[in-house]
């Protein structure tokens, strides 16, 4: 399951970077987008899987016992993923707004603030 | 004195929800901004001393104990850094109530310019690794709006590129917490800086050390990933410009500094000379940027790029005066930086225009602007007794007590030049006459120039004096900075005092 994993999440990284190297600024954004999907998976594998085993504390006991999966990649992920969610409508907002008043999607044409 | 290392989150967070729920008054929203920028100063004047007589402190949320929950502590850099952040903070908000345009205002400028003052904090503040990326995030999404809020042209530009590498950054330090929990299991920067020198894969230890570098040097602006920031920060209103170029890229170098003090400290011999060679590169690429521009806020944009390598050089020669010399230079160049973008903001209203080429006159029609502009700029080229002199000179003593020539000589030939670029601002805008005729191809870039009311005027000069005093005091009483900053860089010399306030005898 690990190495699946880990090949989907240099997919999404590979995919990510390709994308955001493109001129279109939607291709950047949903680079931006997969670049964010990736580091989520990256942080739940790396918290280690576990199968079938949800960390329920049984009843009449104050700890879960035996094997249990680590809940906490999940709190961390759910975290970045709001995050995520607010950056990413943002920034798809900001590409709408500056399609309008440049009038091009063209990355290369959006220089006139680096000369 | 739990209450006082919260105070400088909650007070920025309750300025904002009351500015939010004043949307329709304007006038609140001033008075409102204005009380909460002299509280969270004095709330942070309130921390620093606790700090210094107490020793660290630190807070547990929910009383949950370290390493389990989210710590806060202050020790003394992070109290420092609130401490300046509070500083920035009034002299902006008083600055924006004359600068900054009643469209902005009535589009939520304060209540943002307070929730990027509480990420700011909560960056400064924070004791774990992931509750640090919430605060960077929160301090983003904040300066994101501000940069594009009145939706010019090259607001959206500028605004693209900065949104795109900054989330870039994101996406890689979330990766590198990612790989750091993966590899001990915990988030509390303390537990991690006692769990990883035991790991037996000291290898990724130090990849996901690159990657924090990676990402915190986009945030910070060093060498080779600075380019978002000339691209974006003279687009916006100088207001916004002016506290961006003050506390953004510094968080950044914050964080670098936190976690290559505390936590990667185990292969000082790669990952230090790399950022002492990364330090050298940035301070020659970024003045050399800036003797290229002719757009006053563009120079100093470029100037930000080489102070940080100023900043990262303290860094990288890792020893407690040179971490000392990084502290101070680190708080001069804030409160020196910031004013420059404050003094550029009334040139800019006095001649209508930015551009090097159609200012001039300054001297004649504002006498008292070019002497405030003299002190941040000749503190900024290191010129005694101002307070940028006395930060070089430390990060210049460390450098030699270490045997590090070369990074000496190239400080020393980029203060010259830094020196050079204010002179250039100083001739163009100041000394010379103010020409006449046409701007020809210019037109967008040149406007008509304002007459000052007397309050309007005072409210602009009362900020940049006050930066001015500041740099001046402290070029002045430079021992007591200095033992402030030195007893500061102990601190992050010695990571033990960190983790034990933090875990305390576990």
């Amino acid at each position: 399951m690990e190495s699946t994993l880990a090949f989907v999440i240099g997919g999404l990284y590979a995919a990510g970077l390709y994308l955001m190297m493109r001129r279109s600024i939607i291709k950047l954004i949903i680079g931006l987008v997969l670049l964010g999907h990736a580091a989520n998976l990256l942080i739940f594998t790396l918290g280690q899987l576990t199968r079938g085993a949800p960390p329920l504390v049984p009843p009449g006991t104050t700890a879960p016992t035996g094997d249990f999966a680590n809940p906490l990649p999940q709190a961390l992920i759910l975290t970045a993923i709001v995050i995520g969610f607010g950056v990413q409508a943002f920034a798809l907002v900001l590409v709408q707004r500056a399609v309008q008043s440049v009038g091009t999607d063209d990355l290369d044409q959006m220089k006139s603030t680096d000369r | 004195m739990e209450r006082l290392l919260v105070l400088p989150i909650l007070i920025p967070f309750l300025t904002a929800v009351t500015s939010l729920l004043a949307w329709r008054w304007r006038w609140l929203q001033r008075v409102l901004g204005l009380i909460g920028a002299v509280a969270l100063l004095l709330a942070s004047m309130g921390l620093l001393e606790s700090v210094r007589l107490y020793g660290i402190q630190v807070v547990q949320m929910g009383s949950w104990p370290a390493p389990f929950g989210i710590t806060f502590v202050a020790d003394l850099f992070g109290a420092m850094m609130v401490l300046v952040a509070g500083i920035i903070g009034l002299a902006v908000t008083v600055y924006s109530l004359v600068s900054m345009d009643a469209q902005r205002e009535s589009f939520g400028y304060y209540p943002l310019l307070n929730l990027l003052l509480m990420g700011v904090c909560g960056a400064f503040l924070t004791g774990d690794i992931f509750n640090l990326y919430v605060w960077f995030e929160v301090m983003l999404i904040a300066s994101f709006v501000l940069l594009v809020l009145g939706g010019e042209r090259a607001q959206m530009e500028g605004g693209i590129k900065y949104v795109t590498l900054n989330l870039l950054s994101s996406a890689l330090f979330l990766a590198a917490v990612g790989i750091l929990y993966g590899l001990t299991g915990s988030l509390n920067m303390a537990d991690l800086a006692r769990r990883l020198p035991g790991l037996p894969s000291q290898g990724l230890v130090t990849a996901s050390a690159m990657l924090f570098f990676v990402a915190f040097g986009i945030k910070s602006a060093v060498f080779p990933l600075f380019f978002w920031l000339p691209a974006s920060y003279h687009t916006p209103p100088v207001a916004v410009s002016a506290i961006f170029s003050g506390l953004l890229t510094k968080v950044g170098v914050y964080a670098m500094i936190r976690v290559f003090t505390l936590m990667f400290v185990q292969d000082v011999g790669y990952t230090h000379s790399l950022i002492l060679v990364i330090s050298g590169i940035t301070m020659l690429v970024g003045v050399l940027g800036a003797v290229a521009q002719n757009e006053f806020r563009r120079i100093l944009s470029f100037h930000i790029i080489s102070q940080i390598g100023y900043m990262t050089m303290g860094l990288g020669l890792f020893t407690p005066l040179a971490l000392a010399g990084s502290i101070f230079y680190i708080v001069h160049h804030i409160i020196v930086k910031t004013n420059l973008f404050l003094v550029s903001g009334v040139a800019r209203r006095v001649c209508g225009t930015y551009e090097l080429k159609h200012l001039g006159g300054l001297y004649r029609s504002e006498p008292a602007l070019a002497v405030l502009f003299l002190i941040p700029a000749f503190s900024l080229a290191g010129v005694p007794p101002l307070s940028g002199f006395f930060a070089k000179l430390i990060l210049l003593k460390a450098g030699l007590e270490t045997k590090q020539y070369a990074i000496v000589a190239v400080a020393l030939v980029v203060g010259l030049l830094t020196l050079f670029s204010m002179a250039k601002i100083w001739n163009e805008a100041f000394w010379k006459a103010q020409p006449h005729g046409e701007p020809g191809a210019d037109k967008e870039l040149v406007h008509e120039p304002e007459n000052l009311s007397p309050l309007n005027k005072g409210l602009y000069f009362a900020p940049i004096l006050w930066l001015a005093a500041i740099t001046v005091a402290i070029g002045l009483r430079a021992e007591l900075f200095f033992d402030l900053a030195s007893q500061a860089g102990q601190q992050l010399a010695n990571p033990d005092i960190y983790i034990r306030a933090v875990l305390g005898g576990r």
